[in-house]
């Protein structure tokens, strides 16, 4: 039961406003480029240096020295621009970036998050997720709700820390929750999935006010 | 004044045992292919490289790392790479890794004469150990300290006699700024113009920043992920 990943992106993609400037992180988020509402014009950003990402190149269009942040080939559109990674951080640090989205692997009640390393194990190093979590506007993360049967919604997180006091809002396969001072506040539950499933794969404190609507994807 | 270089061996002419050297490049996206490759047919080791990536197993700095050539890495994303993970975990291998954007701007700051800054990144983290922290408008912020380097390699598109340098779409990413920073610039280019040739207008890096020139030989200009949409 849940939302695929796909469907986490199609709920986070009405998140976005016409006119904003948006950064999408590797994995789930870069599916919300596929879901832009047709009435309203965004502007994703990449961290490496494009502003107006554009769709993946033909085969005879691809180009060595045109990436995303993921690495991958890409395009850009038109009125896009290139620049140097500073310059990209200024935009991200200078709060001049709408939205980020971006993957973790935990969430905490007081808006923490872990997303960038396994002590012991995998080793790849935080690329500029710190530097967006810690300075973005509005911060929605894309994830799944619990991992094995273990919460990934959690009280504190157990994982080392990418940034404090920084996610506002969370979409995961089972809910759309935001975070606030009392904790997870729960807006949304994904179709079919009840309160009480939500309640069950959730460790951090759970606000639940009134009737808890569906998603509409 | 003649910054023209015949070739990667001629332009690393004086690099040495246990230096620090900063590497552009993202992924292996703008990297400058040629000085790499001659410094792997080299016996400089020990070296302390700043770069944001560290290669794959068989590209880019992965040949120097392949030959224990590097002793200390300053980079913020090392995931592609086998090898890095392995010499990091058994301890051969120094790691620091700084956030992307923090990075970049410790790189700019040395290149610009700011011996260190304040950002919020990595604040209640663990890059935040050790390091002095303060508040400005509500939000904490730590202090993070500029970075130089004995020698910067940067890659451009084009560049002309002067060092004058053009970036081609998102490869000017890291090698902006460090030409900005390295004590000697090297600079390998795909095409090397007299001086007056490229617009003014449009240079990216001002040659004053650059002090040995070369145009790079058979660019393999390898990509890391290869991905595609149909044609319509």
């Amino acid at each position: 039961m849940g939302l695929d990943k796909n469907q986490i992106a199609k709920r986070i993609a009405q998140e976005l406003k016409d006119g904003y400037y948006v950064n999408l992180g590797i994995g789930i988020p870069t599916l919300v480029a596929n879901y832009v509402p047709e009435n309203i014009e965004v502007t994703l950003q990449s961290e490496n240096g494009l502003l107006g990402i554009g769709p993946f190149p033909t085969p005879n269009k691809v180009e060595a020295d045109l990436i995303n942040a993921g690495k991958q080939t890409v395009t850009y559109v038109d009125g896009a621009s290139f620049f140097d990674s500073a310059t990209s951080f200024a935009m991200i640090r200078g709060g001049h970036v709408d939205l980020t989205i971006l993957g973790a692997f935990e969430v905490s009640e007081e808006g923490d998050i872990a997303s960038w390393k396994v002590p012991g194990k995998l080793v790849k190093g935080m690329g500029g997720a710190m530097d967006l979590v810690a300075s973005a506007k509005n911060i929605i993360v894309a994830m799944q709700h619990s991992n094995k049967g273990q919460s990934k919604i959690l009280k504190k997180c157990t994982l080392p820390l990418t940034g404090v006091k920084c996610v506002k809002r969370i979409v995961t396969d089972l809910a759309v929750m935001d975070v606030t001072p009392n904790g997870f506040k729960l807006l949304e539950r994904a179709p079919g999935v009840t309160v009480e499933e939500i309640i069950a794969a959730t460790e951090g404190k759970l606000i639940i006010e009134g009737e808890i609507p569906e998603m509409k994807l | 004044m003649n910054k023209v270089v015949k070739n990667a061996e001629e332009a690393i002419k004086g690099m040495s045992d246990n230096m620090t050297v900063m590497f552009g490049g993202f992924g292996l996206c703008g990297i400058p292919e040629n000085v790499i490759r001659v410094l792997a047919q080299t016996q400089i080791k020990g070296l302390v490289c700043i770069s944001n990536n560290c290669g794959v197993d068989d590209f880019g700095l992965g040949f120097l790392l392949k030959n224990k050539q590097i002793r200390k890495m300053v980079a913020s994303y090392v995931g592609e790479n086998a090898e890095f993970e392995r010499q990091m975990l058994s301890g051969e291998l120094e790691v620091e890794l700084n956030p992307q954007g923090t990075l970049a701007e410790r790189i700019r700051a040395g290149g610009a004469g700011i011996p260190a800054f304040f950002v919020p990144a990595g604040y209640g983290t663990e890059v935040a150990i050790g390091k002095e922290e303060r508040e400005f408008n509500g939000k904490m912020h730590i202090l993070e300290h500029a970075l130089t380097a004995d020698f910067a390699v940067v890659k451009a598109w084009k560049g002309d006699t002067n060092g004058n340098l053009i970036y081609k779409y998102t490869a000017s990413n890291f090698n902006n700024m460090m030409a900005m920073a390295g004590k000697i610039t090297i600079a390998e280019v795909e095409e090397l113009v007299p001086a007056g040739q490229l617009d003014p207008n449009f240079i990216h890096t001002p040659g004053i920043f650059v002090q040995r020139i070369f145009q790079g030989v058979n660019y393999e200009k390898r990509i890391e992920q290869v991905t595609t949409s149909n044609p319509k």
